[in-house]
């Protein structure tokens, strides 16, 4: 097994690991956050609650649990990521058969003290092990069909539950993430011009199948595609979150209307502001620089994922560090397409600064596995 | 399985080289949302920036408030109360269903209202305001407001409604106001943007939508900052409408309750002028209805009620409802003959009972015939048959022109609902309506105030005017607008000769004064207010051969419909005319008895400005005269407008 591969003498161990954490990674999480403070207080109306405080709660709890994550050994998150994707499975499952139904869509668990979305951790177990996997297969097999199906096996059988529920937003994500670690285990460039060629025949698929009876989205998700491709066609229906948002985003103009100024979000003209929508708050309020600001504090974290990456040379660490940025990226890239009229609404929250307790929690403990990976790299 | 060192940093190279593609693929896109990010804020913001004013910046109206009304005194009759209602905002509201069941333990809401509010709550948009209860007490505003954390999207709401406080006596004057409906709004040319406001009242009847012009107002303006609910945040500034006109009547309120209550339930209608300039001074149609009732939306239980009645309570009588004049019409006739000089007052016409023309019998009412009549008896005796003869010499055209000039057969412009014109027949009426000529049995009718001619009462009391004063007084219902006199022109005297009003006036004073004169029963004894009058029986139906074999029935014998129609018009005092009154009861049987009497009160009431005293009245009509007096003077309003028992 590859963990022979670390030199455990030379992994820092008891709390003189804290001190080998990536810092600037740590940082950079928590200007985010504090970002998103900022943002919730202001949508607020100016008011640590309804959503500032409990967000703010969730983020040092997260903390906690990262610091927690990045203690145990990274080994420990490798031979157990067989057993967390079973789990995920199986409670994708459960919210099938038993969850609450909530916004049209059955997706979470209640736990009691929280909302246990299953397609959040699935995000982060699907990533564990496709990584594991790739780790445990021999470099040469990596692009035999036979090898390459079992990986596309693992990330369509969850795609398909979260499809059900149905959540398009996290289908997306999870299919788009597990091919990001397909394509950094130096799966071979034929497949993923195969499966794009594929895509893009089913969308062709979706549209043709619309109005009959296996018609293969929801009305609503074909009314949010619609009014994608043209927002003006419905301003006050469906396209009117597009609309909303564009508006409030572009008068925001290069140095915004100032915190809690911003008149389209504070007046509900925005939907879901203080979660799906809240970038276009902080555009609005903070303009273009604001903006831009947070985008590249999102692109900092990329950089430094990237790079504890490349300085790892475990395999299955680089490969999870990369897979977590990646569905990272994905997470505030398709957010931002979506609040920017680039993409439909498909309901992806903004990640670290939306208001939401599970996807919060979920992030932290992911970044928790990269800063373990970090702590416990070969060296 | 163990991989060798060379797997090991091939793998290494591989992830690396791939990172590094997927790093710079991601960094491409935030580039690219970077891009779309500045395209949207800066070179787009400024058009941006205006859309996001027009979405925060809504300019609402307010409505003016309605002018009022007052009668000559300056008594309220239409006021605007502050009126409360609950609205809910649908989509703040959540769950409507829990809402109403927990609104409906705070306050009472009535099934109609609530069914009306839920089909406008599913055809308007989610974020207007509904009204689920209207006029609801300030009690019950209370308990919304203590409990409203419980009531989401629910919001007491405060605004104007009319009143009328003097109930069913101005319901046929007034009219009343009601929510503009799409009815109106297709009927009427109007751009108003006030009509746009839910449930924005206009008047629908009568004077409130004859003169809806003056009383509406005009709209001001807000410029209010909403979120997105359409929920009003604060008001940016505001530009004040105009209030509605306040309009004053030429009606004094006491007078006109005492009329209604004179006419008590019959169906009937009574109408007083001044004399000598035209001034309505009391118009009442009998029965009538309560207009709050319509303001408040009438349901449908008590609409039937009113429409099912057969005294039609919703017709007003006084200026739509027209009648046979019956032998009121009799002064027109007269004077048309003393103009045209086919008769002098002491000329005689000999009444045996009837009279042939043409090969027609035309009876007398009095079928033994009334002997040899002048100007003077004939109209105090109402003898037909003098009139019939008068008639044949003078012709239908003259007799119109008379007719026309007392103001019959004319549409006067009083600001009411369906003032009707009437009908002087001429000999081309008949052509173009009937299709058949003129013959001189129709002459003969009409000279009596039968056949085709129809006035209204108010015509009738006009007439009266014109013949009392000798002005060509025109009606005149509203006396001041704002404050500012309605001026009435200078009256032209009417064009007929003065010693033939006066001959006319003299046997109208007969009728009430002479023992033999029709209304001498109804005579007022004391100097200085007596009284000149008409009596009037219209028939309303054919007297066949067959009936009139077998003698004509007695009028009580009859069903009520088939009844004739009893008229009375008088002017007083004489002399000094200064009112004019005009009675009609329908079908209630003979002018002398059912009409004359209605008109002798009121016109005592008018001259005395209150309650007459006794001395007024014969000896033997002075204890039922009192009963009356007692029992109405209970109902009456006091001279400012208030009722005893009501606030």
């Amino acid at each position: 097994m590859s963990y022979l591969e670390y030199t455990v003498k030379t992994a820092p161990s008891g709390f003189r690991k804290i001190l080998f954490l990536n810092w600037a990674l740590v940082m950079l999480l928590i200007a985010v956050s504090g970002a998103g403070f900022l943002m919730l207080y202001s949508v607020a109306g100016g008011s640590f609650s309804p959503w500032a405080e409990p967000q703010m709660k969730r983020f040092a709890m997260g903390l906690v649990l990262m610091v927690i994550v990045a203690m145990v050994p990274i080994w420990f998150w490798r031979n157990i990521s067989v057993v967390a994707y079973s789990v995920s499975l199986v409670l994708l499952v459960l919210v099938e058969v038993m969850g609450s139904v909530g916004m049209g869509a059955q997706r979470w668990i209640d736990l009691g003290f929280m909302r246990l979305q299953p397609s959040e951790l699935m995000k982060i177990t699907l990533v564990m092990i496709l990584a594991a996997y790739y780790d445990w297969l021999p470099m040469h097999k990596t692009s035999r069909p036979l090898w390459v199906i079992i990986p596309a096996f693992l990330i369509l059988l969850p795609t398909a539950l979260v499809l059900r529920q149905p959540d398009l937003g996290t289908s997306i994500l999870l299919i788009t993430g597990g091919a990001m670690v397909m394509f950094m285990a130096s799966v071979h460039w034929a497949y993923f011009t195969a499966v794009i060629g594929a895509v893009g025949g089913l969308v062709v698929a979706v549209f043709q199948s619309r109005g009959t009876a296996w018609q293969l989205l929801k009305d609503y998700q074909y009314r949010r595609i619609d009014t994608f491709l043209d927002p003006s066609s419905d301003p006050l229906g469906a396209g009117y979150h597009i609309t909303q948002s564009k508006i409030a985003l572009g008068s925001g103009g290069w140095t915004g209307r100032g915190f809690m100024q911003g008149t389209q979000s504070r007046l509900n003209f925005l939907p879901e502001k203080h979660t799906d929508f809240i970038f276009t708050t902080l555009a609005e309020e903070f303009g273009f620089l604001g903006g831009a600001f947070l985008l590249g504090l999102y692109a900092l974290i990329l950089l430094f994922c990237i790079a504890a990456a490349m300085a790892n040379r475990d395999r299955f660490s680089a490969l999870l560090i990369l897979g977590i940025s990646a569905t990272f990226f994905l997470f505030f890239s398709v957010n931002m397409s979506m609040v920017m009229g680039m993409a439909p609404v498909v309901g992806v929250p903004l990640p670290l600064v939306s208001y939401g307790g599970s996807a919060m929690l979920v992030l932290m403990i992911a970044f928790g596995l990269i800063q373990s990976a970090h702590v416990h790299r070969p060296r | 399985m163990r991989r060798t060192p060379t797997e090991s940093i091939e793998s290494h190279g591989r992830i690396s080289r791939r990172s590094l593609l997927m790093g710079s693929a991601q960094l491409g896109f935030i580039g690219l949302l970077g891009l779309r990010m500045r395209h949207l804020q800066v070179n787009q913001a400024e058009q941006f920036r205006l859309l996001a004013e027009e979405n925060r910046i809504n300019i609402r109206l307010i409505p003016p408030a309605r002018g009022e009304i007052f009668d000559r005194n300056g008594v309220l009759i239409a006021e605007n109360e502050p009126s409360y209602r609950i609205t809910i905002v649908r989509e703040d509201a959540g769950d409507v269903d829990t809402l109403i069941a927990r609104l409906s333990e705070l306050i009472e809401l009535d099934d109609t209202s609530l069914n009306r509010a839920m089909t406008e709550m599913r055809r308007s948009p989610p974020f207007l305001p509904i009204t689920i209860a209207d006029r609801v007490s300030w009690e019950e505003v209370s308990r919304v407001a203590v409990n409203a954390p419980a009531l989401p999207g629910v919001t007491p709401e405060v605004g104007l409604s009319r009143r009328y406080p003097m109930s069913e006596d101005f319901a046929h004057v007034i009219g009343y106001v009601g929510p503009v409906s799409d009815y109106d709004l297709s009927r009427i040319e109007d751009p108003d943007q006030l009509l746009r406001i839910p449930r924005f009242q206009i008047g629908k009847v009568g004077l409130e939508a004859k003169r809806e012009e003056f009383l509406r107002g005009k709209a001001g303006a807000k410029r209010v900052e909403v979120n997105a609910l359409g929920r009003v945040m604060r008001e940016l500034d505001r530009r004040e409408g105009q209030q509605g006109a306040d309009l004053q009547l030429t009606i004094d309120h006491q007078l006109q309750a005492y009329t209604q209550a004179r006419l008590g339930d019959e169906s009937a209608a009574a109408v007083v002028i001044d004399c000598q300039n035209g001034d309505i001074l009391s118009i009442c149609s009998s029965p009538s209805y309560d207009p709050n009732l319509f303001v408040r939306g009438i349901s449908v239980a008590d609409y039937k009620e009113l429409t099912g009645n057969k005294y039609r309570p919703l017709a007003n009588k006084t200026v739509q409802g027209t009648y046979p004049p019956g032998s009121t019409f009799k002064m027109v006739t007269a004077l048309a003959a003393l103009e045209v000089g086919v008769v002098d007052a002491n000329d005689t016409v000999w009444c045996p009972g009837h009279l042939e023309v043409s090969n027609r019998r035309f009876h007398c009412w009095k079928r033994a015939g009334h002997g040899h009549m002048d100007l003077n008896k004939a109209l105090r005796e109402s003898c037909d048959v003098y009139f019939y003869d008068l008639a044949r010499q003078v012709g239908i055209d003259k007799i119109t022109s008379m007719a026309n000039r007392l103001g019959l057969g004319i549409r006067h412009d009083l600001p009411m609902s369906a003032v009707a014109q009437g009908l002087t027949p001429t000999k081309d009426w008949k052509q173009q309506v009937r299709g058949a000529d003129w013959v001189v049995g129709d002459t003969v009718n009409a000279s009596i105030g039968q056949g085709f001619v129809l006035a209204s009462p108010m015509q009738l009391a006009l007439m009266t005017a014109r013949i009392a004063s000798g002005k060509a007084v025109t009606p005149r219902l509203i006396k001041s607008i704002n404050g500012a006199e309605n001026a009435a022109e200078a009256i032209p005297p009417v064009d007929i000769n003065l010693n033939h009003l006066r001959q006319v006036q003299q046997a109208m004073y007969a009728v009430s004064n002479n023992r033999r004169g029709t209304a001498y029963r109804s005579r007022v004894i004391e100097d200085g207010y007596r009284m000149a009058g008409k009596t009037g029986t219209s028939q309303v139906r054919n007297i066949s051969a067959a009936e009139r074999r077998a003698g004509v029935f007695r009028n009580k014998d009859l069903p009520w419909e088939r009844r004739d129609h009893a008229l009375f018009v008088n002017f007083a005092p004489y002399g000094n005319p200064r009112v004019a009154v005009a009675v009609v009861v329908e079908h209630g049987g003979g002018g002398s008895t059912a009409a004359a009497p209605i008109g002798r009160d009121i016109t005592l009431q008018a001259l005395y400005g209150g309650m007459p005293p006794l001395s007024a009245y014969p000896n033997k009509d002075r204890a039922h005269i009192k009963e009356q007096q007692d029992r109405i003077r209970r109902i009456m309003p006091d001279r400012n407008g208030i009722r005893e028992g009501r606030a």
